[in-house]
Protein backbone atom coordinates (compact mmCIF):
# COMPACT_ATOMS: atom_id res chain seq x y z
CA UNK A 1 0.00 0.00 0.00
CA UNK A 2 1.45 3.40 -0.73
CA UNK A 3 1.53 6.51 1.25
CA UNK A 4 -0.97 8.22 -0.07
CA UNK A 5 -3.38 5.60 0.24
CA UNK A 6 -2.28 5.38 4.23
CA UNK A 7 -3.23 8.78 4.51
CA UNK A 8 -6.79 8.09 3.69
CA UNK A 9 -9.84 7.59 5.79
CA UNK A 10 -10.37 3.93 6.42
CA UNK A 11 -13.42 4.12 4.45
CA UNK A 12 -12.24 5.86 0.97
CA UNK A 13 -9.56 2.98 1.29
CA UNK A 14 -9.34 1.13 -1.71
CA UNK A 15 -9.47 -2.76 -1.25
CA UNK A 16 -6.71 -4.90 -0.87
CA UNK A 17 -6.06 -7.21 -3.74
CA UNK A 18 -4.79 -10.56 -1.72
CA UNK A 19 -2.89 -13.02 -3.26
CA UNK A 20 -4.00 -16.36 -1.77
CA UNK A 21 -1.65 -19.12 -2.41
CA UNK A 22 -2.81 -22.81 -1.76
CA UNK A 23 -1.02 -25.69 -1.98
CA UNK A 24 -2.91 -28.21 -3.56
CA UNK A 25 -2.72 -32.07 -3.99
CA UNK A 26 -5.02 -34.91 -4.51
CA UNK A 27 -4.06 -38.16 -3.50
CA UNK A 28 -6.62 -39.35 -5.81
CA UNK A 29 -4.50 -38.09 -8.79
CA UNK A 30 -1.08 -39.21 -7.80
CA UNK A 31 0.08 -38.30 -11.01
CA UNK A 32 -0.55 -34.16 -10.40
CA UNK A 33 2.68 -33.49 -8.24
CA UNK A 34 1.72 -31.29 -5.15
CA UNK A 35 1.98 -27.59 -6.66
CA UNK A 36 0.95 -23.69 -5.09
CA UNK A 37 -1.82 -22.07 -6.99
CA UNK A 38 -2.42 -18.96 -6.14
CA UNK A 39 -5.93 -17.10 -6.64
CA UNK A 40 -6.20 -13.08 -6.72
CA UNK A 41 -9.21 -11.49 -5.19
CA UNK A 42 -10.71 -7.83 -3.68
CA UNK A 43 -10.93 -8.01 0.27
CA UNK A 44 -14.44 -6.90 0.96
CA UNK A 45 -15.64 -5.77 5.03
CA UNK A 46 -15.60 -8.66 7.44
CA UNK A 47 -14.04 -11.10 5.56
CA UNK A 48 -12.54 -14.33 6.74
CA UNK A 49 -10.93 -16.52 5.02
CA UNK A 50 -13.52 -19.36 4.77
CA UNK A 51 -15.83 -16.69 2.75
CA UNK A 52 -12.34 -15.69 0.35
CA UNK A 53 -11.82 -19.46 0.42
CA UNK A 54 -15.94 -20.18 -0.86
CA UNK A 55 -15.86 -17.04 -3.29
CA UNK A 56 -12.61 -18.58 -4.80
CA UNK A 57 -14.69 -21.72 -5.28
CA UNK A 58 -17.75 -20.44 -6.40
CA UNK A 59 -15.97 -17.46 -9.12
CA UNK A 60 -12.54 -18.50 -10.19
CA UNK A 61 -11.82 -22.76 -9.40
CA UNK A 62 -14.78 -25.15 -8.59
CA UNK A 63 -11.91 -28.17 -8.02
CA UNK A 64 -10.78 -26.10 -4.57
CA UNK A 65 -11.20 -28.58 -1.69
CA UNK A 66 -11.69 -27.48 1.47
CA UNK A 67 -13.90 -28.41 4.41
CA UNK A 68 -16.28 -26.40 6.58
CA UNK A 69 -19.53 -26.76 8.52
CA UNK A 70 -20.61 -24.23 10.85
CA UNK A 71 -18.81 -20.85 9.67
CA UNK A 72 -18.69 -19.73 13.28
CA UNK A 73 -15.40 -21.42 15.24
CA UNK A 74 -17.70 -24.07 16.33
CA UNK A 75 -17.63 -27.50 14.33
CA UNK A 76 -13.62 -27.48 13.90
CA UNK A 77 -13.60 -28.77 9.93
CA UNK A 78 -11.60 -25.75 8.06
CA UNK A 79 -8.87 -25.52 10.56
CA UNK A 80 -5.94 -25.27 7.87
CA UNK A 81 -1.90 -23.83 8.11
CA UNK A 82 -1.90 -19.68 8.11
CA UNK A 83 0.99 -18.67 6.67
CA UNK A 84 3.00 -21.42 8.38
CA UNK A 85 0.36 -21.40 11.16
CA UNK A 86 -2.56 -23.68 12.28
CA UNK A 87 -5.99 -21.92 12.04
CA UNK A 88 -9.65 -21.89 11.84
CA UNK A 89 -10.28 -20.35 8.45
CA UNK A 90 -13.61 -19.35 9.85
CA UNK A 91 -12.41 -17.24 12.79
CA UNK A 92 -9.54 -15.51 10.75
CA UNK A 93 -10.28 -12.46 9.02
CA UNK A 94 -8.05 -11.16 6.37
CA UNK A 95 -7.15 -7.60 7.64
CA UNK A 96 -5.26 -10.00 10.55
CA UNK A 97 -2.77 -10.71 7.54
CA UNK A 98 -1.02 -9.39 4.94
CA UNK A 99 -1.89 -9.39 1.28
CA UNK A 100 -0.12 -12.45 0.36
CA UNK A 101 -1.49 -15.13 2.40
CA UNK A 102 -0.32 -19.07 2.00
CA UNK A 103 -2.21 -22.22 3.16
CA UNK A 104 -1.57 -25.46 3.20
CA UNK A 105 -3.27 -28.40 4.40
CA UNK A 106 -2.79 -29.54 8.63
CA UNK A 107 0.22 -31.44 8.64
CA UNK A 108 -0.06 -35.17 10.56
CA UNK A 109 -3.81 -36.05 9.14
CA UNK A 110 -4.61 -38.18 6.49
CA UNK A 111 -4.96 -35.71 3.47
CA UNK A 112 -8.53 -35.93 1.82
CA UNK A 113 -7.11 -33.23 -1.02
CA UNK A 114 -6.17 -29.40 -0.87
CA UNK A 115 -7.15 -27.99 1.94
CA UNK A 116 -9.38 -31.03 3.14
CA UNK A 117 -7.91 -33.43 5.80
CA UNK A 118 -9.58 -36.50 7.59
CA UNK A 119 -9.34 -35.05 11.28
CA UNK A 120 -11.78 -37.10 12.10
CA UNK A 121 -10.10 -40.61 11.79
CA UNK A 122 -7.17 -39.78 13.79
CA UNK A 123 -9.61 -38.00 16.32
CA UNK A 124 -11.54 -41.34 16.19
CA UNK A 125 -8.18 -43.55 17.09
CA UNK A 126 -7.65 -40.87 19.64
CA UNK A 127 -10.58 -41.41 21.48
CA UNK A 128 -10.52 -45.35 21.27
CA UNK A 129 -6.45 -44.86 22.45
CA UNK A 130 -7.63 -43.23 25.63
CA UNK A 131 -11.12 -44.01 26.33
CA UNK A 132 -12.59 -40.34 25.97
CA UNK A 133 -15.65 -41.52 27.38
CA UNK A 134 -17.17 -41.61 31.02
CA UNK A 135 -16.37 -44.83 32.49
CA UNK A 136 -19.27 -45.02 35.16
CA UNK A 137 -20.20 -48.26 37.37
CA UNK A 138 -22.68 -50.54 35.62
CA UNK A 139 -24.20 -52.81 36.87
CA UNK A 140 -24.26 -56.49 35.94
CA UNK A 141 -27.45 -55.92 33.54
CA UNK A 142 -25.55 -52.85 32.08
CA UNK A 143 -26.19 -48.83 32.78
CA UNK A 144 -28.93 -48.58 34.72
CA UNK A 145 -30.58 -45.40 32.20
CA UNK A 146 -33.49 -44.95 34.45
CA UNK A 147 -31.49 -43.89 37.40
CA UNK A 148 -31.28 -39.76 37.76
CA UNK A 149 -28.00 -38.38 37.39
CA UNK A 150 -26.58 -37.15 40.84
CA UNK A 151 -26.30 -33.67 41.24
CA UNK A 152 -22.88 -31.50 40.78
CA UNK A 153 -22.27 -28.35 42.16
CA UNK A 154 -22.49 -25.41 39.45
CA UNK A 155 -18.29 -24.29 39.81
CA UNK A 156 -17.65 -28.23 39.15
CA UNK A 157 -20.03 -28.09 35.95
CA UNK A 158 -18.37 -24.92 34.65
CA UNK A 159 -14.62 -26.71 35.33
CA UNK A 160 -15.46 -29.73 33.35
CA UNK A 161 -17.45 -27.51 30.59
CA UNK A 162 -14.14 -25.20 30.23
CA UNK A 163 -12.07 -27.95 29.53
CA UNK A 164 -15.09 -29.37 27.34
CA UNK A 165 -14.86 -26.89 24.56
CA UNK A 166 -12.59 -28.62 22.72
CA UNK A 167 -14.08 -28.86 19.26
CA UNK A 168 -11.34 -31.10 18.20
CA UNK A 169 -10.22 -29.11 15.24
CA UNK A 170 -7.08 -30.49 15.44
CA UNK A 171 -4.73 -27.47 15.61
CA UNK A 172 -2.97 -28.22 18.81
CA UNK A 173 -1.97 -31.24 17.20
CA UNK A 174 -0.57 -29.38 14.27
CA UNK A 175 0.96 -27.13 15.86
CA UNK A 176 3.17 -29.58 17.96
CA UNK A 177 6.70 -30.25 17.12
CA UNK A 178 6.74 -33.28 19.02
CA UNK A 179 3.51 -34.44 17.24
CA UNK A 180 4.98 -33.73 13.70
CA UNK A 181 8.53 -36.02 14.74
CA UNK A 182 6.72 -38.88 16.63
CA UNK A 183 3.51 -39.86 15.56
CA UNK A 184 2.62 -42.30 18.23
CA UNK A 185 2.40 -39.05 20.18
CA UNK A 186 -1.19 -38.51 21.86
CA UNK A 187 -1.37 -34.89 21.57
CA UNK A 188 -2.74 -31.93 23.99
CA UNK A 189 -6.03 -32.61 22.93
CA UNK A 190 -6.19 -36.16 24.18
CA UNK A 191 -4.40 -35.04 27.41
CA UNK A 192 -6.82 -32.05 27.85
CA UNK A 193 -9.74 -34.69 27.36
CA UNK A 194 -8.12 -36.95 30.32
CA UNK A 195 -7.93 -33.74 32.51
CA UNK A 196 -11.68 -33.33 31.44
CA UNK A 197 -12.88 -36.66 32.77
CA UNK A 198 -10.48 -36.78 35.61
CA UNK A 199 -13.02 -33.75 36.80
CA UNK A 200 -16.07 -35.58 36.39
CA UNK A 201 -17.72 -37.32 39.49
CA UNK A 202 -19.16 -39.76 37.19
CA UNK A 203 -15.87 -41.29 35.81
CA UNK A 204 -14.77 -43.67 38.44
CA UNK A 205 -11.25 -43.84 36.77
CA UNK A 206 -8.41 -43.08 39.20
CA UNK A 207 -4.76 -42.07 38.59
CA UNK A 208 -3.88 -45.20 38.29
CA UNK A 209 -6.03 -45.86 35.59
CA UNK A 210 -5.07 -42.52 33.27
CA UNK A 211 -1.14 -43.54 34.31
CA UNK A 212 -2.17 -46.66 31.91
CA UNK A 213 -3.15 -44.79 29.18
CA UNK A 214 -0.90 -41.70 29.31
CA UNK A 215 1.82 -42.52 31.72
CA UNK A 216 4.87 -43.45 29.02
CA UNK A 217 6.64 -40.92 26.64
CA UNK A 218 3.79 -41.36 23.90
CA UNK A 219 1.54 -39.55 26.43
CA UNK A 220 1.88 -36.61 28.87
CA UNK A 221 5.59 -37.33 29.29
CA UNK A 222 6.56 -37.11 25.71
CA UNK A 223 5.31 -33.15 26.17
CA UNK A 224 8.39 -31.30 25.15
CA UNK A 225 6.81 -28.15 26.46
CA UNK A 226 6.65 -26.43 22.99
CA UNK A 227 3.53 -24.87 23.63
CA UNK A 228 2.33 -24.48 20.37
CA UNK A 229 -0.46 -26.32 20.99
CA UNK A 230 -1.62 -23.02 23.35
CA UNK A 231 -0.77 -20.84 21.27
CA UNK A 232 -3.03 -21.64 18.43
CA UNK A 233 -6.03 -23.60 19.87
CA UNK A 234 -8.75 -21.33 18.75
CA UNK A 235 -11.10 -21.75 21.65
CA UNK A 236 -8.22 -20.57 23.85
CA UNK A 237 -8.11 -23.33 26.09
CA UNK A 238 -6.07 -23.35 28.96
CA UNK A 239 -3.35 -26.44 27.65
CA UNK A 240 -0.40 -25.26 28.81
CA UNK A 241 -1.74 -25.28 32.18
CA UNK A 242 -3.58 -28.88 31.81
CA UNK A 243 -0.44 -30.22 30.51
CA UNK A 244 1.30 -28.81 33.38
CA UNK A 245 -1.79 -30.67 35.83
CA UNK A 246 -1.44 -34.05 34.65
CA UNK A 247 2.06 -34.06 34.26
CA UNK A 248 2.11 -33.82 37.93
CA UNK A 249 -0.26 -36.18 38.71
CA UNK A 250 0.78 -38.98 36.60
CA UNK A 251 4.73 -38.31 38.01
CA UNK A 252 3.12 -38.24 41.42
CA UNK A 253 1.22 -41.72 40.41
CA UNK A 254 4.43 -43.53 38.30
CA UNK A 255 6.46 -42.51 40.86
CA UNK A 256 4.35 -43.49 44.08
CA UNK A 257 2.34 -46.13 42.01
CA UNK A 258 -1.43 -45.72 42.24
CA UNK A 259 -3.28 -44.71 45.36
CA UNK A 260 0.08 -44.98 47.14
CA UNK A 261 0.68 -48.70 46.98
CA UNK A 262 4.09 -49.90 45.74
CA UNK A 263 3.27 -51.09 42.35
CA UNK A 264 4.67 -54.43 42.50
CA UNK A 265 4.04 -57.35 39.94
CA UNK A 266 0.80 -59.61 41.06
CA UNK B 1 -7.21 -49.84 40.94
CA UNK B 2 -4.16 -50.18 42.98
CA UNK B 3 -1.94 -51.80 41.01
CA UNK B 4 0.48 -50.33 38.41
CA UNK B 5 0.76 -52.37 35.24
CA UNK B 6 2.53 -50.05 32.92
CA UNK B 7 5.94 -49.12 33.88
CA UNK B 8 6.60 -46.96 36.27
CA UNK B 9 9.68 -45.82 34.82
CA UNK B 10 8.41 -43.33 32.32
CA UNK B 11 7.42 -40.76 35.34
CA UNK B 12 10.59 -41.04 37.37
CA UNK B 13 12.92 -40.43 33.59
CA UNK B 14 10.76 -37.72 33.40
CA UNK B 15 11.19 -35.88 37.00
CA UNK B 16 14.77 -37.27 36.99
CA UNK B 17 15.28 -35.03 33.68
CA UNK B 18 13.75 -32.30 35.30
CA UNK B 19 15.53 -32.40 38.57
CA UNK B 20 19.20 -32.83 37.53
CA UNK B 21 18.58 -30.37 35.22
CA UNK B 22 17.28 -27.66 37.67
CA UNK B 23 19.92 -29.15 39.65
CA UNK B 24 22.89 -27.95 36.92
CA UNK B 25 21.42 -24.91 36.43
CA UNK B 26 21.12 -23.65 39.98
CA UNK B 27 25.13 -25.21 40.00
CA UNK B 28 26.01 -22.88 37.22
CA UNK B 29 24.93 -19.82 38.68
CA UNK B 30 26.32 -20.58 41.57
CA UNK B 31 29.63 -21.05 39.88
CA UNK B 32 29.51 -17.56 37.42
CA UNK B 33 28.86 -15.82 40.62
CA UNK B 34 31.80 -17.46 42.31
CA UNK B 35 33.85 -17.14 39.36
CA UNK B 36 33.11 -13.42 38.62
CA UNK B 37 34.66 -12.82 42.11
CA UNK B 38 37.29 -12.10 40.10
CA UNK B 39 35.74 -8.86 38.65
CA UNK B 40 35.40 -7.47 42.36
CA UNK B 41 39.30 -8.26 43.23
CA UNK B 42 42.03 -10.85 42.38
CA UNK B 43 41.77 -11.38 46.52
CA UNK B 44 38.21 -11.77 46.81
CA UNK B 45 38.35 -14.85 44.32
CA UNK B 46 41.34 -16.57 45.76
CA UNK B 47 39.52 -16.18 49.12
CA UNK B 48 36.58 -18.09 46.75
CA UNK B 49 38.92 -20.67 45.87
CA UNK B 50 40.35 -21.37 49.07
CA UNK B 51 37.01 -21.27 50.66
CA UNK B 52 36.05 -24.28 48.15
CA UNK B 53 39.33 -26.34 49.00
CA UNK B 54 38.23 -25.97 52.90
CA UNK B 55 41.18 -24.09 53.80
CA UNK B 56 39.29 -21.42 56.14
CA UNK B 57 37.90 -24.84 58.50
CA UNK B 58 40.87 -27.16 57.54
CA UNK B 59 43.51 -24.31 57.47
CA UNK B 60 44.52 -25.68 54.80
CA UNK B 61 43.77 -26.12 51.20
CA UNK B 62 42.32 -29.48 50.10
CA UNK B 63 41.96 -29.84 46.35
CA UNK B 64 40.87 -32.77 46.42
CA UNK B 65 37.15 -31.70 47.64
CA UNK B 66 36.98 -29.49 44.17
CA UNK B 67 37.54 -33.12 42.62
CA UNK B 68 34.64 -34.86 44.52
CA UNK B 69 32.17 -31.32 43.66
CA UNK B 70 33.30 -31.79 40.11
CA UNK B 71 32.87 -35.67 40.08
CA UNK B 72 29.21 -35.02 41.86
CA UNK B 73 28.74 -32.17 39.10
CA UNK B 74 29.82 -34.66 36.29
CA UNK B 75 27.40 -37.80 37.03
CA UNK B 76 24.61 -35.41 36.83
CA UNK B 77 25.41 -33.91 33.80
CA UNK B 78 26.12 -37.81 32.10
CA UNK B 79 22.20 -38.29 33.64
CA UNK B 80 21.15 -35.23 32.50
CA UNK B 81 22.38 -35.45 28.89
CA UNK B 82 21.79 -39.16 29.20
CA UNK B 83 17.57 -38.51 29.51
CA UNK B 84 17.49 -35.51 27.71
CA UNK B 85 19.00 -37.24 24.57
CA UNK B 86 15.71 -38.85 24.46
CA UNK B 87 14.31 -36.20 23.12
CA UNK B 88 16.55 -35.20 20.24
CA UNK B 89 15.37 -36.01 16.59
CA UNK B 90 16.06 -39.49 16.74
CA UNK B 91 16.69 -39.70 12.45
CA UNK B 92 16.77 -37.32 9.58
CA UNK B 93 12.92 -37.97 8.78
CA UNK B 94 12.36 -36.77 12.64
CA UNK B 95 14.98 -33.82 12.14
CA UNK B 96 13.50 -32.42 8.98
CA UNK B 97 9.76 -32.70 9.92
CA UNK B 98 10.90 -30.47 13.27
CA UNK B 99 13.14 -27.79 10.91
CA UNK B 100 9.95 -28.12 8.66
CA UNK B 101 8.02 -27.24 11.63
CA UNK B 102 9.73 -24.96 13.47
CA UNK B 103 10.84 -22.99 10.16
CA UNK B 104 6.88 -22.47 9.39
CA UNK B 105 5.69 -21.60 13.01
CA UNK B 106 7.98 -19.19 13.59
CA UNK B 107 6.82 -19.75 17.32
CA UNK B 108 8.45 -18.47 20.18
CA UNK B 109 8.58 -21.52 22.61
CA UNK B 110 9.49 -23.72 19.65
CA UNK B 111 12.72 -22.00 18.82
CA UNK B 112 13.64 -22.07 22.35
CA UNK B 113 13.25 -25.63 22.69
CA UNK B 114 15.63 -26.06 19.51
CA UNK B 115 17.99 -23.88 21.08
CA UNK B 116 18.51 -25.92 23.68
CA UNK B 117 19.00 -29.09 21.55
CA UNK B 118 21.47 -27.35 19.77
CA UNK B 119 23.38 -25.90 22.91
CA UNK B 120 23.05 -29.05 24.64
CA UNK B 121 24.81 -30.79 22.01
CA UNK B 122 27.65 -28.61 22.33
CA UNK B 123 28.02 -29.15 25.86
CA UNK B 124 28.62 -33.04 25.37
CA UNK B 125 32.10 -31.37 23.33
CA UNK B 126 32.59 -27.70 25.35
CA UNK B 127 31.98 -28.93 28.98
CA UNK B 128 34.23 -32.45 29.19
CA UNK B 129 37.55 -31.15 28.41
CA UNK B 130 36.65 -28.15 31.10
CA UNK B 131 35.16 -30.48 33.56
CA UNK B 132 38.45 -33.45 32.80
CA UNK B 133 40.92 -30.41 33.78
CA UNK B 134 39.03 -29.27 36.97
CA UNK B 135 38.50 -32.95 38.29
CA UNK B 136 42.44 -33.73 37.15
CA UNK B 137 44.30 -30.70 38.29
CA UNK B 138 41.79 -28.80 41.16
CA UNK B 139 44.94 -26.99 42.48
CA UNK B 140 45.60 -24.70 39.43
CA UNK B 141 42.60 -22.74 40.02
CA UNK B 142 43.05 -19.02 41.52
CA UNK B 143 43.69 -15.27 39.50
CA UNK B 144 46.91 -16.09 38.11
CA UNK B 145 46.33 -19.89 37.33
CA UNK B 146 43.14 -19.64 35.87
CA UNK B 147 44.42 -16.20 33.94
CA UNK B 148 47.17 -18.68 32.66
CA UNK B 149 45.31 -21.21 31.39
CA UNK B 150 42.66 -18.89 29.96
CA UNK B 151 45.37 -17.11 28.17
CA UNK B 152 48.26 -19.30 27.69
CA UNK B 153 46.82 -22.37 28.00
CA UNK B 154 44.70 -20.98 25.29
CA UNK B 155 41.16 -22.12 26.93
CA UNK B 156 39.62 -19.05 26.49
CA UNK B 157 37.84 -20.22 23.49
CA UNK B 158 36.41 -23.28 24.35
CA UNK B 159 34.96 -20.96 27.58
CA UNK B 160 33.59 -18.60 25.18
CA UNK B 161 31.83 -21.16 23.58
CA UNK B 162 30.98 -22.97 26.66
CA UNK B 163 29.65 -19.60 28.64
CA UNK B 164 27.23 -18.96 25.79
CA UNK B 165 26.07 -22.03 25.90
CA UNK B 166 25.73 -23.46 29.04
CA UNK B 167 23.70 -20.16 29.85
CA UNK B 168 21.43 -19.92 27.09
CA UNK B 169 20.81 -24.12 28.15
CA UNK B 170 20.29 -23.33 32.00
CA UNK B 171 17.91 -19.79 31.42
CA UNK B 172 15.75 -21.48 28.96
CA UNK B 173 15.95 -25.05 30.78
CA UNK B 174 14.58 -23.26 34.03
CA UNK B 175 11.99 -21.38 31.85
CA UNK B 176 10.53 -24.51 29.86
CA UNK B 177 10.90 -26.41 33.49
CA UNK B 178 8.45 -23.86 35.60
CA UNK B 179 6.11 -24.16 32.44
CA UNK B 180 6.47 -28.29 32.35
CA UNK B 181 5.56 -28.99 35.36
CA UNK B 182 3.50 -25.66 36.20
CA UNK B 183 3.73 -23.10 39.17
CA UNK B 184 1.07 -23.38 41.87
CA UNK B 185 -1.56 -20.95 41.84
CA UNK B 186 -0.65 -20.05 38.14
CA UNK B 187 -3.89 -19.24 36.94
CA UNK B 188 -3.65 -17.32 33.80
CA UNK B 189 -1.17 -19.28 31.78
CA UNK B 190 -0.44 -16.31 29.37
CA UNK B 191 0.36 -13.90 32.00
CA UNK B 192 2.71 -16.78 34.08
CA UNK B 193 4.76 -17.04 30.24
CA UNK B 194 4.93 -13.36 30.14
CA UNK B 195 6.33 -13.53 33.77
CA UNK B 196 8.77 -16.04 33.64
CA UNK B 197 10.15 -14.85 30.13
CA UNK B 198 11.16 -11.63 31.70
CA UNK B 199 12.62 -13.34 34.81
CA UNK B 200 14.83 -15.77 33.42
CA UNK B 201 15.51 -13.97 29.84
CA UNK B 202 16.57 -11.33 33.04
CA UNK B 203 18.58 -13.69 34.86
CA UNK B 204 20.32 -15.38 32.11
CA UNK B 205 21.45 -11.75 30.50
CA UNK B 206 23.06 -11.53 34.14
CA UNK B 207 24.55 -14.02 34.25
CA UNK B 208 25.94 -13.80 30.10
CA UNK B 209 26.90 -10.74 31.25
CA UNK B 210 28.82 -11.89 34.41
CA UNK B 211 30.37 -14.60 32.65
CA UNK B 212 31.89 -12.69 29.90
CA UNK B 213 33.13 -9.77 31.95
CA UNK B 214 35.32 -12.61 33.79
CA UNK B 215 36.70 -14.12 31.19
CA UNK B 216 37.69 -10.90 29.66
CA UNK B 217 38.99 -10.05 33.12
CA UNK B 218 41.05 -13.31 33.10
CA UNK B 219 41.90 -12.98 29.56
CA UNK B 220 43.92 -9.76 30.87
CA UNK B 221 45.40 -10.81 34.21
CA UNK B 222 46.73 -14.02 32.05
CA UNK B 223 48.34 -11.58 29.52
CA UNK B 224 49.78 -9.43 31.77
CA UNK B 225 51.12 -13.08 33.85
CA UNK B 226 52.47 -14.79 30.34
CA UNK B 227 55.80 -14.38 31.45
CA UNK B 228 55.35 -15.84 34.73
CA UNK B 229 53.36 -18.86 33.53
CA UNK B 230 52.88 -21.30 36.68
CA UNK B 231 53.33 -18.51 39.13
CA UNK B 232 50.19 -18.69 41.61
CA UNK B 233 48.36 -15.83 43.48
CA UNK B 234 49.35 -15.11 47.18
CA UNK B 235 47.19 -12.05 48.49
CA UNK B 236 48.97 -9.67 50.70
CA UNK B 237 47.36 -10.10 53.57
CA UNK B 238 49.01 -14.06 53.53
CA UNK B 239 52.07 -12.94 52.62
CA UNK B 240 52.62 -9.85 54.59
CA UNK B 241 53.88 -12.03 57.71
CA UNK B 242 56.51 -13.49 55.74
CA UNK B 243 57.95 -10.25 54.45
CA UNK B 244 61.45 -9.35 56.64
Amino acid sequence: MNDAAADMPAETQPPRRLRISVLRYNPAEPERAPRLQTYELEEADGMTLFIALNEIREIQDPSLQFDFVCRAGICGSCAMVINGRPGLACRTLTTQLPTKIALAPLPVFELIGDLSVNTGKWMRAMSERVETWVHAQETAQGADLDRAEARMEPEQAEAIYELDRCIECGCCVAACGTARMREDFVGAVAINKLARFRLDPRDLRDDGDFYELIGDDDGVFGCMTLLGCDDVCPKDLPLMTQLAYMRRKMAAAGWRGADGAAATPD
Amino acid sequence: MSRLRRSRLPARLDVTQTLSGVALALFIWGHTLFVSSILISKDAMWTVTRMFEGYFILGRPLPVLVSIAVAVVWALLLVHALLALRKFPASYRQYRAFREHRQAMRHADTHLWWWQVVTGFAMFFLASPHLYKMLTQPAAIGPYASGDDVWSGAWWPLYLLLAFSVQLHAGIGVYRAALKWGLPGGGDGARTRRRLRVLFGGITAVMLALGLLSLATYLRIGYEHRDRVGERYVPASVAAPEQP
